[in-house]
């Protein structure tokens, strides 16, 4: 069922993970990003990895749900190593034909691939770990800073939640309006790719008829409960740094020093 | 003086340029502090207009709009009149924000710019009056519609709002839904002195009320006790409005000559009174 | 009756199958609808009754059992369950979210269009079907958003009547209507099935509105169905029906508690005149001291 898609992927448990301060949380899988992508060689590249599996550990998710999370990208992660198996360069392990596989495009293939899956994973601890709503909010206070410049980041933030709100709803009534043009005779599963979008009409239009009117009562509730922009407005859940937040931050501090030390004693593993 | 003091109000929207129809005409209307009004009508009679008069979603056309004393109409008063008169609406799917029903109940406050611990405070007292605390995690679309329904109720005890207005509630909802919201909202009524007006086309519904008031056509047709509004049963008829069938059946029995005490409003009053009438037998019955 | 239209033969369905979130939503559900009936189908939230009937029209297809639509298994050619939707027609609840099209009379060409009958055709049947639903002429060549609440709601269930089906199945078309709105609708699908004779599903919460229709009733509990037999036999087991959450007409309640007092009244009474013909001359007869002569209400 369309409904049965979610939204991140976030799982509720109380772990140290999960009370960790959201804020910290994406400046965290930020910083983490960019140091995977400049890890020069294997052996910063095992400990970034080292770094986000204990962060795995610690959310108490089971890892069959990080494995799935990297299945839609199995596909980009199969074709880049196809791609730098056959590109290195130097002495041919084996050849084919134009198609050769050196020991650098070996190397080249495994670094890639572990990049991009560690680069997921880290991601993925961050969305397991922070519902959608603490996520906005997190981004929301991140951004502030940029609403001196007229950014209207309230707005979107709100924008954001009210989303985060009604695609499951929306989702939800598609279905619903797909059943009832079904039920009279409307054929979807069939046809060329133009009888197929002249389908979705009978769909489309009920649905964006009904998203307006929902629109109209969210604006109509949303009024009367006092909403008038983000002037003046306080939140219930204040996000504040506990004393675990500072010990993840000094956690990261050391594991900075580590990384930067790894990839200064090792040589880099990929030429060019 | 009224806590809702409605003077002679007239509204009308505009149709297209130049065309414009009549929704309300000089309508009058007091409802004071604790009240339980039911308002009652046909769809397109008046009463969803009057319910966004009350606080100011909508303005009116002529005469005045007085909410505990303030003007409703004016600009300057629209916060001050909205946290005081809350609005729940019809759809339950629509009229939640948040993904989560604490942060729910928590949007009114927030927009009123109370501390967070106080809000913490009010959303979790909220939550408990209309007995969803458990749920304060979940997501809102995971829930019934009567859930639904009564988290929207949260939302607005939570902004510490004196007046609910509700239209047409539990419209969307299944009997044990319609229950639920109608048990809530009489507790609310009774037991925090909150002033209800529930606009409804469900008769069983208005006779829990203190009092109804029945619209037609933009004006108001009855008003009083339940009592005394449902007695009417061939008014009613005429105007199409419905009468619980334990009223009707009463009310066609005495017509017919069969001399009763009273003309009950709901299956138990007529039951009971059965009882008394038939006498001896009703005594085994209560022991059994 | 002589020959079944609809019959269900171990009808199961689950929802997500074979997943950890399996969830049986209707369960060996055997059931046999005759030729002209009006079935009401009842049963609380969550006891499987929107899931059959979507079953019974080829939305849903069964996890096992048949569907068998005049003795034929619908899914015997999964490529013509089209044809299947036809000839069961489902008006959803809320249907009217379901308009789509420029004017009226193009939406309730859409159902008849994809039958494949021509224009001509297509608009005398949404014609027909507007009469049906009491839709005045000229609402037709209006767009369906410009309609009233209830008039949208008609249009929506003439745009499935159009298709001219053997079987209507109707999920709760009431709701949401005023008792106007809501008596006017009844008494057209009431017309609708004496006229054309055609089979008849009907689900509601309402007990008073299912009482004064349905000739049997189907009760659905826990995903199956706990009984299917005529509306005053249903009823007649009132204590049966609250334990599943569901309960008899307010003036069939009043009857058997009447009986329970000594009143020799039918306790299967379900209209407020069959009531008052059995009443008045025995209030008349019991308590004739205390008549104080004619009334002149």
């Amino acid at each position: 069922m369309l409904s049965d898609i979610t939204l991140g992927q976030f799982f509720p448990r109380k772990s140290l993970m999960h009370r960790a301060d959201p804020r910290l949380k994406i400046c965290l899988t930020v910083f983490s990003i960019v140091l995977i992508f400049v890890a020069g060689n294997f052996w910063a590249l095992a400990f970034s990895a080292l770094y986000i599996g204990l962060g795995m550990v610690l959310s108490k998710i089971p890892l069959k749900m990080y494995l799935k999370s990297l299945k839609p990208i199995l596909f980009l992660v199969a074709f880049t190593a196809v791609l730098n198996v056959f590109y290195g360069t130097g002495e041919p392990l084996w050849q084919w034909g134009f198609l050769k596989v050196t020991r650098n495009g070996l190397l080249n293939c495994a670094f890639v691939s572990i990049r991009i899956i560690v680069l997921i994973l880290a991601s993925s601890v961050l969305t397991f770990t922070t519902s959608p709503t603490q996520l906005t909010d997190a981004l929301e206070r991140l951004l502030r800073p940029l609403s001196k410049l007229r950014v209207p980041v309230h707005e979107f933030a709100m924008i954001m939640t009210i989303a985060l709100r009604f695609v499951p709803l929306l989702l939800e009534e598609t279905e619903k309006i797909m059943s009832a043009q079904k039920a009279r005779g409307a054929d979807m599963e069939s046809g060329g790719l133009i009888q197929r979008i002249k389908a979705l009409i009978p769909v489309l239009i009920p649905l964006f008829v009904s998203a307006f009117r929902r629109a109209y009562d969210l604006a109509t509730a949303m009024e009367s409960r006092c909403y008038h922009g983000g002037e003046g407005r306080t939140k219930m859940k204040v996000l504040r740094f506990c004393s675990h937040d500072y010990l993840i931050i000094g956690s990261a501090v050391l594991a900075l020093g580590v990384f930067i030390a790894l990839n200064l004693i090792f040589p880099p593993a990929i030429a060019g | 003086m009224a806590f809702i003091d409605i003077k002679d109000v007239c509204f009308s929207y505009d149709l297209e340029a130049g065309v414009k129809k009549d929704v309300l005409h000089h309508v009058s209307l007091q409802v004071e502090r604790g009240e339980f009004v039911a308002l009652l009508g046909h769809n397109g009679c008046g009463k969803s207009t009057l319910s966004k008069l009350f606080n100011g979603m909508l303005t009116a056309g002529s005469g005045q709009v007085l909410i505990d004393g303030l003007d409703a109409g004016l600009e300057e008063n629209q916060l001050e009149v909205r946290r005081r008169v809350g609005l729940v609406l019809q759809n339950p799917d629509n009229q939640l924000v948040a993904g989560i029903v604490e942060e729910d109940v928590a949007f009114g406050p927030e927009n009123l710019g109370v501390p967070p611990e106080e809000i913490r405070q009010r959303v979790d007292a909220a939550l408990k009056a209309v007995d969803m605390y458990h749920y304060r995690e979940h997501a809102p679309h995971k829930l019934s519609g009567g859930q639904k329904q009564r988290v929207a109720i949260a939302g607005i005890i939570a902004m510490e709002t004196s007046c609910i207005v509700l239209d047409e509630p539990t419209a969307m909802l299944d009997p044990r839904g319609r229950e639920e919201v109608m048990e809530t909202i009489t507790r609310l009524n009774k037991e925090k002195g909150i002033t209800i007006v529930l606009i409804t086309h469900y008769m069983d519904e208005a006779v829990r009320a203190g009092r109804v008031v029945v619209m037609d056509d933009g004006r108001i047709l009855m008003d009083g006790a339940p009592r005394e509004v449902f007695g009417q049963v061939e008014r009613l008829k005429r105007h199409d409005l419905d009468v619980p069938q334990a009223t009707e059946l009463c009310y066609r029995l005495q017509a017919a000559g069969v001399n009763l005490p009273a003309i009950p409003l709901s299956v138990e009053e007529c039951v009971g009174m059965f009882r008394e009438m038939l006498g001896g037998r009703a005594d085994e019955r209560m022991d059994s | 009756m002589s020959e079944w239209i609809l019959e269900t033969k171990n009808l199961t369905y689950q929802y997500s199958a074979g997943t950890p979130f399996e969830k049986t939503a209707v369960e060996d559900v055997s059931i046999r609808i005759g030729k002209g009936e009006f079935i009401g189908v009842i049963g609380h939230t969550g006891s499987g009754k929107s899931t059959l009937i979507q079953l019974l029209n080829g939305l849903l297809r069964p996890t096992r059992g048949q569907v068998l639509l005049n003795g034929r298994d619908i899914w015997q050619e999964p490529k013509k369950i089209r044809a299947v939707r036809f000839q069961v027609g489902m008006v959803f609840q809320y249907p009217e979210y379901q308009l789509f099209e420029e004017t009226v009379l193009k939406d309730l060409m859409f159902g008849p269009k994809n039958m494949g009958l021509s224009d001509e055709e297509a608009a005398a049947r949404a014609r027909e079907a507007a009469a049906f639903t009491g839709l005045r002429p000229e609402l037709l060549e209006k767009s369906p958003f410009e309609l009233s609440g209830g008039e949208k709601r008609r249009a929506a269930i003439a745009g499935v009547i159009a298709m001219d089906p053997e079987v209507l199945i109707l999920d709760e078309p009431t709701a949401g209507l005023d008792p106007r709105g809501r008596d006017v609708l009844l008494a057209q699908i009431t017309q609708y099935h004496k006229k054309r004779g055609n089979t008849v599903l009907l689900v509601s919460h309402s007990m008073e509105d299912i009482g004064r229709t349905a000739g049997r009733l189907l009760v659905m509990d826990h995903s199956r169905a706990a009984m299917l037999a005529p509306t005053k036999e249903v009823f007649a087991k009132g204590e049966e029906l609250e334990k599943m959450g569901l309960r008899v007409p307010q003036i069939t309640k009043i009857v058997q508690e009447l009986r329970a007092l000594g009143c020799p009244v039918d306790p299967s009474t379900l209209t407020v005149d069959d009531a008052l013909k059995q009443l008045i001359p025995y209030f008349k007869q019991k308590l004739p001291g205390k008549e104080a002569g004619p009334h002149a209400v």
